[in-house]
């Protein structure tokens, strides 16, 4: 692509991106009409600043090295925060101080899984992937056994693990952009693919590496800012605690969550349970499988295992996974005080009646810290907030799509059908069609996914690239008996597993129990307005007749959205699979479907004769371990 | 520039100084992930069946399990140090066969 052109085409991207900005249809968002403008201030200087890096980036990618990996040449402690940037997603920055605020203690233990994942990729993926690897997954794969036959099931398991995960990141944040300031949910699902298309199609890995970097450093930013402020009103770690414990809207909180069980409980016992486990977690099942998927999962994840691909070698590569638990493992460690301080700051309850989610508890956080929903700085550190997970969401985005676009471009384009003769000019060319193919595709889906519950689809993210993509790179690099065979049956079975253990579990929406929970919201709601109607006869004074009305109305509201819950069913009865209730009772499915996963690819090998795999052996072997002509792999 | 034709991948892998840095690596990565995956299921198991433990208070308002969920961050970072330290052993022998590769079952 020469220069004068790629301008132009970087305009028109920003051309029609400035539309869907300005002119877009508000409904009422968090940040309040009066304050609208200090968003689209800081939206627009964060948009600004990241296509200023992403142009100056565009000049940079000339070969196919440079856009998939932005040739090699970034340091291990510039990966450290990309990886950060590309890992911590809306679902770490806003869900999980969403969970702590709502569940206090189960929330910060569910944080930890996300951490202590990157031991796995630390300790057995990072060096050796550096050291053979050159593009893609399927390239580690390639390496020993049948490059077709792997370029494809490998090129295959990546396009589904990237577009579940895809899916639910346009999701939510279409959702999340809505909620925040109030532009409508498709406008938002484009913005943020625009956006995203913008860095990836003309900055490839370069521009990807460096909006990763940018977002990283904001989100640390923000989130010690806040932490700062709350420390300053409620006092360090132990301090800190106490006044959690003391905290009238947290023992509120639990006493709901209680029921009847509260009723013999002191404020202060109530206080003290949100610190202790167990308000949102019963199955403890439920998070060993859960914590399966992330401790396997995530080195099987195509867009982080890309990042090894960008160092010089292994030593970088091993210095950027330390940089990058430090920064992920810090964040969640400040996540635990925001959480808490907004619980305090905020209140349960009304971080909830903004989104039933709780995603905003950090946003509401820094409004309240910043003097309140009235005032300018409030509102500016909302603004910044909802920014930053704005940055969010395009940066985890970009390299989900690098990853999806990699594996089509690189290995069914370029490896598969062109035999590997392309001339960089036309690999380049391939990456970037496929780019905006994958792209579309995403901003399609992201629009015909509104409304869905996408939850399940990062849990089915995380159980194929535990079931299906670990075990086959893994054996690949320390089982010398490990071969096509295996490759094949482990991608195959371990994905088909995945995905249908998650179709018959209750992540699913199963039509008798939402009606049965309904019907049960719709007889309560029932019993309460007939009790507020005669309430409202014998009231004595218009002071209490207009607060028995308001209540009414409240009642009246809640029993019409479960009419329209079970309405919105269509009559149905079975969930999407034909299943009237879940046949297995399992979350997410790593317990079972991680080790059958491993399975398939012994049995496969054992099953199958594979000369290449075998006389390959020695030298994948001393490769992975040594290093030797690693450093070929960058070379350009 | 050499290729991977040049090199006697076969003659390497059979290198003492090869098979010693495989030896050392894999017993030291195999015990340091079976601690760390032992270690990171301790939290929800605990959480789970120890609840009394994990609701035990150490120092004012602050109970057990709220420093094991924060000793789970300590252990992942100290993990990580470890292995940076010890990597470097690792980085040292690789370096010596990088350096005679081309020798070694020339």
């Amino acid at each position: 692509m020469n220069a004068n052109f790629r301008n132009k085409l970087l305009l028109a991207g920003m051309a029609l991106l400035l539309p869907v900005v300005s002119t877009s249809v508000f409904a009422q968002g968090a940040v309040p009409e009066k304050f609208k403008w200090l968003s689209f201030i800081v939206f627009g200087s964060i948009i600004a600043l990241t296509m200023y890096v992403t142009y100056i980036a565009a000049k940079r990618v000339k070969t196919a090295s440079d856009f998939y990996t932005a040739g090699g040449g970034v340091t291990g402690v510039q990966n450290g925060w990309a990886i950060a940037g590309d890992y911590l997603s809306a679902a770490s920055f806003l869900g999980i101080a969403g969970l702590i605020s709502q569940w206090g203690y189960d929330g910060f233990m569910y944080s930890v899984g996300w951490l202590v994942a990157y031991i796995t990729v630390l300790l057995v993926m990072a060096e050796p992937c550096r050291n053979i690897g050159k593009y893609t997954l399927a390239d580690i794969l390639a390496y020993r056994n049948d490059p077709k036959k792997t370029r494809i099931v490998g090129a295959l398991s990546v396009v589904t693990v990237s577009t579940f995960y895809l899916i639910a990141q346009m999701v939510g944040g279409g959702v999340l952009v809505k909620t925040l300031i109030g532009i409508d949910y498709e406008i938002s699902v484009i913005a943020v693919g625009v956006v995203m298309l913008a860095y990836v199609l003309f900055g490839g890995m370069v521009a990807t590496t460096w909006v990763q970097i940018i977002k990283a450093a904001l989100l640390v930013t923000a989130s010690i800012v806040m932490v700062v402020l709350v420390w300053s009103q409620y006092g360090f770690f132990g301090d800190f605690l106490s006044a959690v414990v003391g905290d009238p809207k947290v023992q509120a909180r639990v006493a709901a969550i209680l029921g009847d069980a509260a009723k013999n409980m002191s404020t202060e016992e109530l206080g003290q349970r949100f610190l202790e486990p167990g308000l949102l977690f019963k199955a403890p099942i439920d998070q060993i499988s859960l914590g399966m998927a992330l401790v396997f999962g995530t080195a099987g994840m195509p867009h982080i295992l890309m990042r090894f691909f960008t160092v010089p070698n292994a030593q970088e590569a091993r210095k950027s996974v330390v940089w990058a638990m430090a920064i992920i493992g810090g964040f969640y460690v400040l996540t635990l005080f925001l959480g808490m301080g907004a619980a305090m700051k905020v209140g349960p309850t009304a971080i909830t009646a903004v989104d039933a989610g709780g995603n905003m508890a950090n946003p509401l956080l820094a409004q309240a810290l910043g003097g309140g929903a009235d005032s300018m700085l409030g509102n500016f550190m909302m603004a910044f907030v909802a920014a930053v997970a704005f940055a969010t969401i395009v940066a985890v985005v970009a390299g989900l799509v690098l990853a999806a676009a990699s594996a089509m471009a690189h290995d069914l384009y370029v490896g598969v059908i062109r035999g590997d003769h392309a001339t960089q000019a036309e690999q380049v060319k391939a990456a970037r069609i496929a780019t905006v193919v994958f792209g579309g595709t995403a901003i399609v889906l992201g629009i015909a996914a509104k409304g869905q519950n996408v939850a399940h689809l990062v849990a089915l993210a995380f159980a194929v690239a535990s079931s299906a993509n670990f075990p086959c790179v893994f054996l690949t690099l320390f089982w010398r008996r490990c071969n096509t065979g295996g490759i094949m049956a482990g991608m195959i079975l371990g994905t088909v597993t995945a995905i249908g253990l998650v179709l018959v579990s209750p992540n699913m929406t199963y039509p008798l129990a939402v009606r049965a929970a309904q019907e049960k919201v719709i007889k309560a709601q029932g019993d309460k307005l007939a009790k507020l109607e005669a309430d409202l006869a014998n009231a004595s004074d218009d002071a209490a007749r207009a607060k028995i009305a308001a209540d009414i109305e409240k009642a009246a509201k809640a029993r019409a959205g479960a009419e329209k819950k079970i309405e919105d069913l269509n009559g149905a009865t079975t969930s999407m699979v034909g299943l009237e209730k879940p046949l297995f009772e399992l979350k997410n499915p790593g317990l079972i479907s991680i080790p059958l996963g491993f399975l398939a690819v012994i049995l496969g090998s054992l099953l199958y004769r594979d000369k290449r795999a075998e006389d390959m052996w020695d030298e994948l072997y001393v490769r992975q371990n040594t290093g030797i002509l690693a450093a070929k792999a960058a070379a350009h | 520039m050499a290729t991977t034709a040049s090199i006697n991948w076969v003659a390497i892998d059979a290198d003492p100084r090869f098979q010693r840095l495989h030896a050392k690596k894999t017993a030291f990565l195999t015990w340091l992930m079976i601690f760390s995956i032992v270690y990171y299921f301790l939290l929800p198991i605990g959480a789970a069946y120890f609840t009394d433990l994990f609701r035990m208070k150490v120092f004012g308002v602050v109970n057990f399990g709220l420093l094991f969920a924060l000793s789970e961050f300590v252990v992942a970072w100290g993990i990580a140090g470890y292995y940076t330290v010890k990597a470097k052993e690792f980085d040292a022998m690789a370096q010596e066969l990088i350096n005679d590769a081309h020798r070694i079952g020339a």
